[in-house]
């Protein structure tokens, strides 16, 4: 019995013992081996065959160790592909216009998510389970499929196509399918569920004696908002942000599905690369800066956090 | 919260779900719709039905993602399920720092990079040991299990996190050892955590078009790959009944569990109110 506690009615409990070490080990080591080797390691692989040159084999790419003749170890570090990257400006293109896209998106669902939540968090106890199952049930259904319905409805002889043009409002249909348009539609509409349910987090756990006070003392409801409500939703924003912002720079599904051949984003180009041009060291350099890019904003942003807290401390 | 009147907050959530919901609806509507042209209605129909049922190819990629999936959820499960013990109760063991670290980023991670890097991987240990040899089914149980282990990690590690310790504390006191502690009490108090991971998984496997695009290998086409590949030639009726057919399904086994939740709930308080009482 290592721990044991005392109880406020004064009966001494005991904490469970530790586990037995073996059992500990096999625990922990199970799935960090597996992550280790399924999901780290990968990584240090793409950093290796972004090195590499390509060349037409199976698998299409230069070995980067080699013994040469002399039995000396030759070791090519090729930084072509990243020079390709900053070079082409198509790659530069595809970055901002991914960060731009995702960005904007992410506001949206911000200014559509936040009195969403904030209206479940207010919502009657009663009614708040039906109104979080109505939120979650979509993310559980097919996102492919849901995306996919948009198609229909953004068509040129689609819904709302056909809806203005009987109401005579419109003689020709709107291009609306394969625009900017519709990807900022179809991100928004996808990743929306992932906006609200960390706010609704933060907004149920506000204290209601806070906001009694701010209205005793004769604060309007709108200034509430803005200096109780708001500031202490930060965490809920930050986190919610972060979930739309960094799938959707990376999206793939949404441009190929929506967006036109000049919607060019960095999910798509890294998928072209390597299904169609078959160039699998640049797909990898495309790769490894796109995860630079998102990892380094969300180092940034704890980083500050941190900060935040360690002052308040 | 303080509960008051309808007012802005109510009339966005009330526009919102129309949002979230109408392209459902209409996708429903048009999976009963006579017509080829996917949205003029030629009234009710079953034909997009009939024609998902007869369609081999699409049977055979729905039975492979499904045993995909089923495969993926169950080793998931147990590999979050070992990782969330480890991350609530083992305190500060060695290497804690990169093994939150591998949980945290394939939650955030997109997809394509999660896709490409497994890809090479797999390459390179084939070329490397011989295993796995050639891609297909297992490359994509593998690289869907890895991902979908980080989701069930968190859900595993809230609920053990929230759990109240004093049953546990009861049964090492009545002289229970730790093991037999997990198994007979945390394992079956913890037991919906697992059942929501492992239908959390179950449904990121099946949904999954990116990943299983890169690591798959000749012969192993799963749903999404199909549906993508006959979405992306036109529109097709067919996957209108497809998605309705999924969007009924998730809503039954929504509705089911909620209810069985509320249940187990209610019996739980009557137990209790019960003992108490005796």
């Amino acid at each position: 019995m290592a721990e044991s506690s005392t109880h406020p009615n004064g009966i001494v409990r005991h904490r469970p013992a530790r586990w037995p070490r073996r059992a500990r080990m096999l625990v922990v080591s199970v799935p960090y081996l597996w992550l280790l080797v399924f999901f780290a390691v990968p990584f240090l692989i793409v950093l290796k065959i972004s090195l590499s040159e390509p060349q037409f084999a199976q698998p299409p790419y230069a070995p980067l160790i080699e013994w040469g003749d002399d039995l000396a170890l030759d070791i090519r570090l090729n930084l072509a592909n990243y020079a390709l990257l900053a070079e082409d400006r198509l790659y530069l293109v595809a970055y901002l216009n991914s960060i731009k896209i995702a960005f904007f998106s992410t506001l949206i669902c911000l200014a559509i998510g936040y009195p969403m939540a904030y209206a479940i968090a207010r919502a009657n106890p009663a009614w708040r389970t039906g109104l979080l199952m109505l939120i979650i049930l979509p993310f559980w259904t097919s996102f492919l499929i849901r995306v996919y319905a948009w198609i229909g409805i953004l068509r040129d002889n689609g819904v709302i196509n056909n809806l203005l043009i009987s109401f005579g409002i419109i003689d020709q249909p709107l291009q609306m399918l394969q625009t900017d348009f519709a990807v900022y539609l179809g991100i928004t509409y996808s990743y929306l569920p992932f906006m609200i349910l960390p706010l609704f987090a933060t907004l149920q756990r506000l204290d209601d004696s806070l906001l009694e006070a701010a209205a005793d003392l004769g604060c309007p409801p709108w200034r509430t908002f803005l200096t109780v409500t708001l500031p202490l939703s930060v965490p809920g924003i930050v986190a919610g942000s972060l979930l739309v912002f960094i799938p959707a720079v990376g999206e793939f599904v949404i441009p190929a599905l929506l967006g036109g051949p000049d919607t060019v984003m960095i999910g798509r180009v890294l998928w072209d690369e390597f299904f169609t041009n078959r160039d699998w060291p640049v797909a990898s350099a495309v790769a490894l800066v796109m995860a630079l890019l998102l990892v380094l904003p969300i180092m940034l942003i704890q980083w500050l956090y941190s900060r935040e807290q360690a002052r308040e401390a | 919260m303080r509960r008051g009147g309808i007012g802005f907050s109510g009339i966005m959530l009330a526009i919102g779900l129309l949002f979230l919901y109408v392209p459902i609806v209409l996708l429903i509507l048009f999976s009963f719709n006579e017509s080829r042209l996917v949205t003029v209605w030629g009234g009710w129909s079953l034909r997009w039905y009939e024609a998902l049922f007869s369609d081999q190819q699409m049977l055979r990629a729905a039975w492979l993602s499904i045993r995909i999936a089923a495969i993926t959820a169950t080793i998931a499960v147990v590999l979050g399920t070992m990782a969330g013990v480890a991350l609530v109760r083992f305190g500060n063991f060695r290497g804690r720092f990169l093994f939150t670290g591998m949980i945290a980023t394939p939650l955030v991670m997109p997809e394509v990079i999660i896709g490409l890097s497994m890809l090479l991987m797999f390459v390179a240990m084939d070329q490397a040991i011989g295993w796995p040899a050639g891609r297909g089914m297992l490359t994509i149980i593998i690289a869907h299990a890895t991902f979908c282990a980080a989701y069930v990690t968190v859900v595993v590690q809230s609920r053990l996190g929230a759990l109240d310790r004093s049953l546990e504390e009861a049964a090492t006191d009545l002289g229970a050892r730790p093991l037999k502690v997990f198994f007979v009490i945390t394992l079956p108090i913890i037991a919906p955590a697992l059942i929501a991971g492992w239908l959390l998984a179950f449904t990121l496997s099946l949904d999954d078009l990116v990943v299983a695009s890169f690591v798959t290998g000749p012969g192993a086409t799963t749903l999404p790959m199909l549906v993508f590949s006959s979405v992306r030639l036109g529109v097709s009726p067919q996957v209108n009944a497809l998605g309705s057919i999924i969007v009924a399904l998730v809503s039954i086994g929504i509705i089911l569990a909620t209810a069985l939740m509320h249940r187990r709930e209610r019996l739980r308080q009557r137990d209790e109110h019960l003992a108490r009482a005796g």
